[in-house]
C-alpha cells in the first residue's frame, strides 16, 4: 500500500491541516514509529541454536519477531523494547539479552543498574 | 402533489424518518419519546423501511451505537427526550468531536429531580455546548421540515457535525396537528446518499477513530477546527433552508419574525410558545399596541449578529426562556446570550427575561400579554426593574 | 484443524510494532494471538474500551492497527461495535459493501467487569456477531493499579491497600466468563496468554461461530502485579496451575475444561513471586491466603463438575 499520509511536520500543522475528527486516515502508522530506544536489554539470537519454531513470535508483544523465508529472522530493533519474554519462552536458549549500551559499544553510556553499581564502589574506595 | 395530515408530533418526526430510511437507527424509549421508537419499530416490522434497527439497554449505548454506526460511514438517527439526553452527556461530545453527523430528534422535557415528564427545555439547554447544531420547533410541521433538512445540515462537507431537533414534549408531540407531509421521492431526493469521509467499513485504507491526543497536544487544533464546522453551519442552514422551499413551499431560516418590522416592543421565544406569543401580538396589535415576535429557530449555532440587526430598532424586549441557567441572576440560557450578543451594538433594546413552564407549567395568552406589560411599564417608569423574572410561578 | 504457528507467522500481523504499552505487556499477545485466529480473507473492525490498549494503539498520529479501529469512550465499546455491525449490515444489504467483516471488542477488565457490564450484556443478549475479548490484568492499570470487579481478593492495589485495618481487597471477583455464558451465547471461553494454542484456537471457534463470542484472557500485568517484566508468560501458566484462572469453553451451553491440570499447584507460590501479595505473607494477614485458598478450591471444584470431569 502507497504510505501517503506524510506526518513528519505535523508538529506545525495548522488546524485545517489535520483530517476531518482527528481520524488517522490509514492503518498501522506505528510502523514509521521508532520504540527501540526503550529498550535497556537487546535480544541476541543465536542461530546454531535456533529450531525456528516461532514459540517467540507468538509471545511477543511488540510484533518484532521477523520472519524471512519461513525462518526466524531475528528481531525487529525499531520497535523491541527488550522486555525479554523472548528469550524466556526460547524452548532452546537460544535469545539471550545483552545490555544494550554494550550492545550499541557504547561503554560510557550507563544504564541507572551500571550507575548504581559505580556509586557502591566510589563508597568502598 | 402535497398530503396533509393530523398528525402527532411524534408520529410526524417517525413518517420524515420513514421517507429518509436511515440505515442504523439505535434508540432507547423514554417518554415523551416513545412514541416515534414505537411507530419506526412497526415501520421496521412492516418492512416499509431498509434500516437495521438496535434496541439498545440504554440512552448511552443508543448514541455510542449511533457513533459506530456513523463512523462506519452509515446514516444514522436515533431520538430521546430529558434523562435520556443526560444520559448521552458524554457521548454527545464525542458524537460532535469525533465529527459524525448523526441526526437525532429531543423532545423536550424537564430533567429531574423532582421527576417530571413534561415539557421544559433543561435537557437541550444543558447540551447547548456539546457541539450539536440544535433547530428548534414550533409544531409538528416544524419538527417534520427540520427533520429532513437536519440531513442534509449534518452531512455537508463544510460542517460534518451532529444536529438535534427539538419539539416541546406533549405540548407538540403528543398533540394533533395539521402537518403537510411531502412526497417520498422528493424526500429521497434531497437527502441524497451519504458521503462520509472516511470509514471504518473503507476495505483499502482501514482508519483509526477515536485515538489518544497522546503528548504531542493537537486536541486544540482538532477543537479549533471543529468549531469551524459550526461557523460553517451557518451558511449551510441557510442554502438548505431556502433549497427545502422549493420542495415544499416553507423556507426556513435562523428565525422567523412577526410583525416586528415597525414594532416597539418584541417577544422572543422558542418551540411551542412562539405560537402562543403569535396569539398574543396579534390581540395586542388590535389594541394599538406596536409589538412583534422573533420565533428563534436555530439556537446552535447562535445567530447573534443577525438577531442584534433584526432588533436594534426594538425599545424593549420580552425574552422567554423555558429554562433556568440556575446560575444566580443571570437568567435563562436564550437571555444569556441575547444579551451577551448585544454588547457591542450600539443601538439595542432593553432586555427582559422571563423564564416559563418550568416542568410544564402552561403558558397562555394572559400571560404573554403580561410579559409585554411588564416591559412597557419598566420603559415608562424609567426604573430598571430586575430583569429576570419567573412566571407563573407560584409565589 | 491443527494450528501451526509456520503457518501464523506467514498471516498478515494485525498489530503492528511501535505501538506503546509497557515492555512486556500481556495485553497485546492477547490481541495478536485472537487476531491470528482470524479468517483470513476477512476485513476486521476493532472497538477499543478505554484502557491501557486503546490509549497505546492509537495515539493520533499513530495508529498500530492493520484493522479499522475506533475508540469512543470506556464503557460503551459493546454498543459502539453493535453500531458498527449494524451499519455493516445495512450497507451489506443495499449492496454497497461485498466484503466479508468481523467484529472485534478488546476491553480491560475494567472496561468489561466493571463500567462497560451492562453495554456487554447488552451486545450479546442482542446477538450481534461480535467477538468480545476482555484482557484481564486484574486492576485498573492505565490509571495505575486501582481494583475492579476482576480483583482477586486479598490483593494490593492503590485502592484496596493494606493497612492496619486492611489486609487488600477484601471482596472475591466475580465470575464474568459464566455471566456471560448465562447469556446463552454460541461461545464462550477462558484462556490465558501462556497457552497459546489454547487462545488461538478458541479465537477461531468464537470467529465462526453466527453470533455473539465472549473470551476472558488472563494477560498479566508486571507493573501492576509487581514482578520481573520478562516473567509475563510463566506468571499466565502459573495463574492456570494454581487453578486460579482455569482454562475452560462453553460451546452452545456445553462447559468444557480445555486445560487439564495434572498437579496442581498450591496458591501460596503463585502468590510468592507478584509483589501485589507481598503484605499477605505478613504475620498480620496469616489466614488470607488460607481464604484465598478455600475460594479457589471451592470455584476450581465448582467448575469440574459443571465440565462433567466429577
Amino acid at each position: 500500500m502507497s504510505k501517503s499520509w506524510d506526518v513528519s511536520e505535523i508538529s506545525k500543522w495548522g488546524w485545517s491541516k489535520h483530517p476531518v475528527g482527528a481520524v488517522i486516515p490509514e492503518p498501522a502508522t506505528t510502523n514509521r514509529y521508532v520504540t527501540g530506544g526503550w529498550r535497556s536489554l537487546r535480544p541476541i539470537l543465536d542461530l546454531e541454536k535456533c529450531v525456528h519454531c516461532f514459540i517467540c513470535f507468538i509471545f511477543c508483544p511488540d510484533s518484532s519477531i521477523l520472519v524471512e523465508n519461513e525462518k526466524m529472522d531475528g528481531f525487529k530493533l525499531e520497535h523491541c523494547k527488550g522486555c525479554g519474554i523472548c528469550a524466556q519462552v526460547c524452548p532452546k536458549n537460544a535469545i539471550h539479552m545483552m545490555n544494550e549500551a554494550e550492545a550499541l559499544g557504547l561503554e560510557q553510556c550507563l544504564l541507572p543498574d551500571d550507575d548504581k553499581k559505580d556509586k557502591k564502589e566510589d563508597k568502598s574506595a | 402533489m402535497t398530503k396533509v395530515a393530523a398528525m402527532v408530533g411524534t408520529d410526524a418526526i417517525a413518517e420524515a424518518m420513514r421517507q429518509i430510511n436511515p440505515d442504523v437507527v439505535p434508540a432507547y424509549p423514554i417518554t415523551p419519546q416513545t412514541s416515534i421508537v414505537e411507530t419506526y419499530a412497526q415501520m421496521v416490522a412492516d418492512k416499509l423501511v431498509d434500516t437495521e434497527m438496535i434496541n439498545v439497554e440504554s440512552e448511552h449505548s443508543a448514541l455510542s451505537a449511533a457513533i459506530g454506526a456513523a463512523a462506519a460511514g452509515s446514516r444514522v438517527m436515533t431520538a430521546t427526550s430529558s434523562q435520556g439526553l443526560a444520559l448521552m452527556w458524554e457521548m454527545l461530545y464525542i458524537a460532535s468531536g469525533l465529527r459524525l453527523p448523526i441526526v437525532m430528534t429531543n423532545v423536550n422535557r424537564a430533567l429531574s429531580a423532582p421527576v417530571n415528564i413534561h415539557c421544559d427545555h433543561s435537557d437541550s439547554m444543558g447540551a447547548r455546548d456539546a457541539g450539536w447544531i440544535q433547530l428548534y420547533s414550533e409544531d409538528a410541521q416544524e419538527a417534520y421540515d427540520n427533520i429532513i433538512q437536519a440531513v442534509r445540515i449534518a452531512e455537508h462537507p463544510d460542517v460534518l457535525l451532529p444536529v438535534m431537533v427539538l419539539m416541546d414534549g406533549f405540548i407538540i408531540s403528543h398533540s394533533l396537528g395539521r402537518v403537510e407531509l411531502l412526497e417520498d421521492q422528493p424526500v429521497k431526493n434531497f437527502v441524497g446518499t451519504i458521503q462520509p469521509p472516511y470509514s471504518l467499513l473503507d476495505t483499502k485504507n482501514p482508519p483509526s477513530f477515536g485515538a489518544f491526543d497522546g503528548l504531542h497536544g493537537y486536541y486544540f487544533e482538532v477543537k479549533r477546527a471543529q468549531a469551524q464546522g459550526m461557523l460553517n453551519a451557518s451558511a449551510v442552514i441557510k442554502k438548505v433552508g431556502t433549497e427545502f422551499a422549493g420542495i415544499s413551499g416553507r423556507s426556513y431560516d435562523f428565525f422567523e419574525t412577526y410583525r416586528l418590522e415597525d414594532a416597539e416592543y418584541a417577544i422572543i421565544a422558542l418551540g411551542s410558545a412562539a405560537g402562543t406569543a403569535r396569539t398574543a401580538v396579534d390581540e395586542l396589535r388590535e389594541q394599538g399596541e406596536r409589538v412583534g415576535l422573533l420565533k428563534l429557530r436555530m439556537f446552535r449555532p447562535f445567530p447573534a449578529q443577525e438577531l442584534v440587526d433584526a432588533l436594534s430598532h426594538i425599545k424593549a424586549a420580552a425574552v422567554l426562556d423555558r429554562s433556568d441557567t440556575l446560575a444566580g441572576s443571570i437568567g435563562g440560557p436564550v437571555f444569556v446570550e441575547l444579551r451577551s450578543a448585544f454588547y457591542e451594538a450600539e443601538k439595542k433594546p432593553r432586555l427582559y427575561n422571563f423564564i416559563y413552564g418550568l416542568g410544564g407549567r402552561e403558558l397562555d395568552i394572559n400571560m404573554m400579554k403580561q410579559t409585554v406589560e411588564t416591559i412597557q411599564t419598566g420603559m415608562s417608569d424609567g426604573v430598571v426593574q430586575s430583569s429576570v423574572a419567573y412566571l407563573g410561578v407560584r409565589e | 484443524m491443527a494450528i501451526k504457528l509456520s503457518e501464523i507467522v506467514k498471516q498478515k500481523e494485525l498489530l503492528a510494532g511501535g505501538h506503546r504499552m509497557c515492555a512486556g505487556c500481556g495485553a497485546p499477545i492477547a490481541v495478536r494471538q485472537v487476531l491470528h485466529a482470524a479468517p483470513q480473507d476477512a476485513q476486521i473492525v476493532v472497538s477499543g474500551a478505554t484502557g491501557c490498549l486503546a490509549v497505546s494503539t492509537a495515539i493520533y498520529p499513530y495508529s498500530a492497527w492493520q484493522t479499522s479501529f475506533i475508540h469512543s469512550a470506556f464503557e460503551n465499546a459493546s454498543a459502539t461495535i453493535s453500531g458498527i455491525e449494524a451499519a455493516y449490515i445495512a450497507l451489506k444489504k443495499q449492496g454497497k459493501i461485498g466484503k466479508d467483516f468481523r467484529f472485534v471488542v478488546f476491553g480491560g477488565d475494567g472496561g468489561t467487569y466493571d463500567i462497560g457490564f451492562q453495554a456487554l450484556s447488552g451486545m450479546l443478549e442482542r446477538g450481534h456477531r461480535v467477538l468480545y475479548v476482555c484482557y484481564n490484568n486484574e486492576a485498573y492499570m492505565n490509571t495505575g493499579t486501582q481494583r475492579s470487579g476482576a480483583t482477586p481478593m486479598g490483593t494490593w492495589t492503590t485502592t484496596s491497600p493494606y493497612g492496619k485495618g486492611s489486609s487488600g481487597k477484601t471482596q472475591n471477583r466475580k465470575d464474568l466468563t459464566a455471566i456471560a455464558a448465562a447469556h446463552n451465547i454460541p461461545y464462550v471461553a477462558q484462556a490465558a496468554v501462556h497457552h497459546w494454542r489454547d487462545t488461538v484456537a478458541k479465537a477461531q471457534k468464537a470467529f465462526a461461530v453466527d453470533g455473539p463470542a465472549f473470551l476472558n484472557i488472563l494477560a498479566p500485568c508486571h507493573r501492576g502485579w509487581r514482578y520481573p517484566m520478562e516473567k509475563t508468560i510463566e506468571l499466565s501458566k502459573m495463574a492456570t496451575e494454581a487453578c486460579i484462572w482455569p482454562l475452560y469453553e462453553v460451546e452452545n451451553g456445553e462447559w468444557r475444561l480445555t486445560g487439564k491440570v495434572q498437579n496442581k499447584q498450591e496458591l501460596r507460590g503463585y502468590l510468592k513471586v507478584q509483589g501485589r501479595f507481598s503484605h499477605l505473607f505478613k504475620p498480620e494477614n496469616e489466614g488470607v491466603i488460607e481464604q484465598m485458598q478455600e475460594f479457589v478450591d471451592q470455584q476450581w471444584e465448582a467448575l469440574l463438575v459443571r465440565c462433567g470431569e466429577k
